[in-house]
């Protein structure tokens, strides 16, 4: 299995080149990109590093760094390779930095350097939440991947075509939205089992109706507008006019919708977490864990914070990432900065 | 597009009738329209919001968007063509390289995403096969004809870099890139300064006359259309009220609904006068009159001007009217 997450990396680091190169290329996205940068430099860096943590989680290979045991036949990522968990770990609760166990006080094996302290099974606290990270990236990333085509592919379709179309995709939204989202998501997740792709594919499907909404709306506009109409008397057929003019003109709604969608998902992760459909090593199963914990006394309370706090601080960044886009990426705005 | 070698008509329109569903039944928008245009003609046709001008604009395209409907007696022969009965790919075809149209609005009719340059090319490419620097000369040519300055960096500006009457001149460019045999202008310029506009109109007459294209001016300026026009027929509620010459409609109108429009524009020959309105206001959509249209405002009306339909009237070789009045005198 590890070779894919290898080769997602490479296409990820190849696809994000590309973008790169591309929106250097095109002045409308280079200004936006500069005016981002300006706007979020610390969102922008702080989010960099979590998707390099993300990257770094996802090399991996197996053997090669001299542990033993059942670790030895497993691919490790780098992560786990700078961390080495079947080595560093205690027998239980530790706090940052401590020497000795919290509970009875028994020497540490290695004193003082577990950042992040340790939990009930002796994990490295830091690991699991640098660990989670990976898996945070997947949930918004993935889901949006599935999410954001089906609404394009809807919403483009019925504010484009109308009559007919129109009336059917909306009997499907109004369905969907007139189901309990939760139910739906969590039968799904039942259906389809607990894995990764298929939790994200469950959070895609029910959750394309608003994006889709939008998009519609957006499209019905558009395809009123004299330079579609244009196109028409032009004689361009009916994908080239979607293809060339209204998708580029959505581009807009669907970067921002990506960025805010993308916390939302990962924030639902917890909710599943909580009941007991997350996905394993996200920061959701942490808290989950975690959540009984804090009734001890003395509380323990490092695992919790590390994971809401690396669960926070990532939301909080994209957050005001999306935000900064809006602003950008309003085509008023837009206008005005030429 | 083969120049046709018979003197005929390069477009005819003949029963031309536009519906649209109102409560149970279908209103007609334009009702039996029927005109000519000679290859390199400039006709314009003329009236107030609503009169159905732009429908037929958009007939000639065949772009009536639905519920709108073009009624299956109606002919428009483009070319020795009936383009009602063409089908949909001849059609688009045709769109562009036979007919082309611009726009009132220049601020919306270009794609703000993308270079200007590349849209004159995709309008280009659609209609010949050129390769990309080809196409590039092509544009830069075109762009250079219809008088931007800087044409070749202008190709890479995007739309909103533009001022208005630069981006009208875009828009013509990128119509006239592959050379149409027919141009519909819809108010051209009706959203120009004065100063641009007159610029546009002379820049439009200029490529007639290069070109040789015909072009169908709709407007509700009779200031544009005497700058331009060579006939002109006048519309009123979905039918021609009068057509004829620029000389013969704007020096000696007869149909009642001219003389009101003529006499309502300010000149400074009648300076201190009242000017004349037409009394009342067009009615809407299904509240018309059974017969003349414009029975319920025209200060002439008599007889047969509610019940019946007024037969056009020949005034002479180029000139007609539509009204009871008219026929009433000529028959006399």
């Amino acid at each position: 299995m590890s070779w894919i997450g290898n080769i997602i990396v490479a296409v990820l680091v190849a696809g994000g080149a590309y973008v790169w190169i591309w929106a250097r290329s095109n002045r409308l996205w280079r200004e936006a990109m500069r005016a981002l940068v300006r706007r979020r430099r610390i969102a922008l860096i702080v989010l960099g590093v979590y998707v390099l943590i993300g990257l770094l989680d996802a090399v991996s290979w197996v053997g090669g760094d001299g542990v033993q045991g059942v670790a030895a036949s497993e691919a490790r990522s780098v992560i786990d390779r700078i961390f080495k968990p079947s080595i560093f770990r205690e027998k239980s609760y530790s706090e940052p930095f401590a020497r000795v166990e919290f509970v009875g006080g028994a020497a540490l094996t290695f004193p003082g350097q577990h950042v992040l302290g340790t939990d009930i099974l002796g994990d490295d606290v830091l690991y699991k939440t640098l660990k989670g990270v990976k898996v945070a990236l997947l949930i918004g990333g993935l889901t949006c991947l599935v999410l954001i085509p089906l609404a394009l592919l809807f919403g483009v379709s019925a504010g484009y075509f109308g009559g007919r179309i129109d009336d059917a995709v909306f009997f499907v939204m109004s369905t969907l939205a007139s189901i309990p989202n939760l139910l739906l998501l969590i039968a799904l997740i039942m259906a389809l089992g607990k894995g990764t792709l298929q939790v994200c594919f469950a959070l895609g499907v029910t959750g394309w109706v608003g994006l889709s909404r939008l998009t519609r709306a957006e499209t019905l506009k558009l395809r009123e507008l004299e330079y579609v109409q244009a196109a028409r008397a032009l004689g361009v057929s009916h994908p080239t006019i979607v293809m060339r003019h209204i998708l580029p003109n959505l581009a807009h709604l669907v970067i921002i919708t990506f960025a805010l969608l993308f916390t939302g998902l990962v924030l639902s992760e917890t909710i599943l977490a909580y009941l007991g459909i997350g996905l394993d090593g996200s920061w959701g199963r942490m808290i989950d864990q975690a959540r009984n914990e804090l009734s001890r006394d003395p509380v323990i309370w490092w695992n919790i914070v590390a994971a809401s706090s690396a669960l926070f601080i990532l939301v909080l960044c994209v957050n005001l990432i999306a935000d900064a886009l809006r602003d950008i990426l309003d085509p008023r705005t837009l206008r005005e900065r030429a | 597009m083969s120049d046709t070698t018979t003197n005929g008509p390069l477009l005819s329109v003949e029963d031309l009738s536009i519906t649209f569903p109102l409560d149970d039944e279908r209103a007609p928008v334009v009702d039996r329209i029927s005109f000519e245009m000679a290859p390199g003609e400039i006709l314009a046709l003329v009236g107030e919001s609503g009169c159905g001008k732009s429908m037929t604009a958009l007939a000639i395209l065949r772009l009536i968007a639905k519920p709108g409907r073009i009624e299956t007696h109606s002919r428009v022969v483009f070319d020795g063509r009936d383009i009602l009965r063409l089908k949909v790919t001849q059609m688009r075809a045709l769109r562009g390289a036979g007919i082309a149209m611009i726009f009132q609005e220049p601020m919306a009719s270009l794609n703000p995403v993308q270079t200007v340059g590349d849209q004159v090319i995709e309008a280009l490419r659609l209609h010949e096969r050129v390769s990309t620097p080809a196409a590039r000369d092509r544009a830069a040519e075109i762009f250079e004809r219809v008088g931007i300055p800087d044409p070749r960096g202008r190709l890479k500006a995007y739309p909103h870099q533009l001022s208005g009457g630069l981006k009208q001149r875009v828009m013509i460019a990128m119509m006239l890139v592959v050379r149409p045999r027919l141009l519909i202008a819809d108010e051209p310029t009706t959203a120009l300064d004065v100063t641009v506009q007159a610029q546009i109109l002379a820049l439009l007459r200029e490529l007639r006359e290069e070109l040789g294209m015909a072009v169908l001016l709709i407007t509700h300026d009779f200031g544009v259309v005497n700058e331009l026009a060579d006939r002109v027929a006048v519309m009123y509620g979905g039918r021609i009220a009068e057509e004829g010459t620029r000389a013969e409609v704007l020096g000696a109108p007869r149909h009642p609904y001219t003389q009101g429009l003529l006499r309502s524009i300010p000149s400074l020959a009648h300076r201190g006068e009242t000017l004349t309105e037409i009394a009342g206001t067009v009615p809407s959509l299904g509240l018309w009159p059974a017969g003349c249209r414009f029975a319920t405002r025209c200060p002439k009306v008599f007889g047969p001007c509610n019940a019946e339909v007024p037969p056009a009237v020949r005034l002479s070789d180029s000139h007609r009217a539509a009204c009871h009045e008219i026929a009433h005198e000529v028959r006399r």
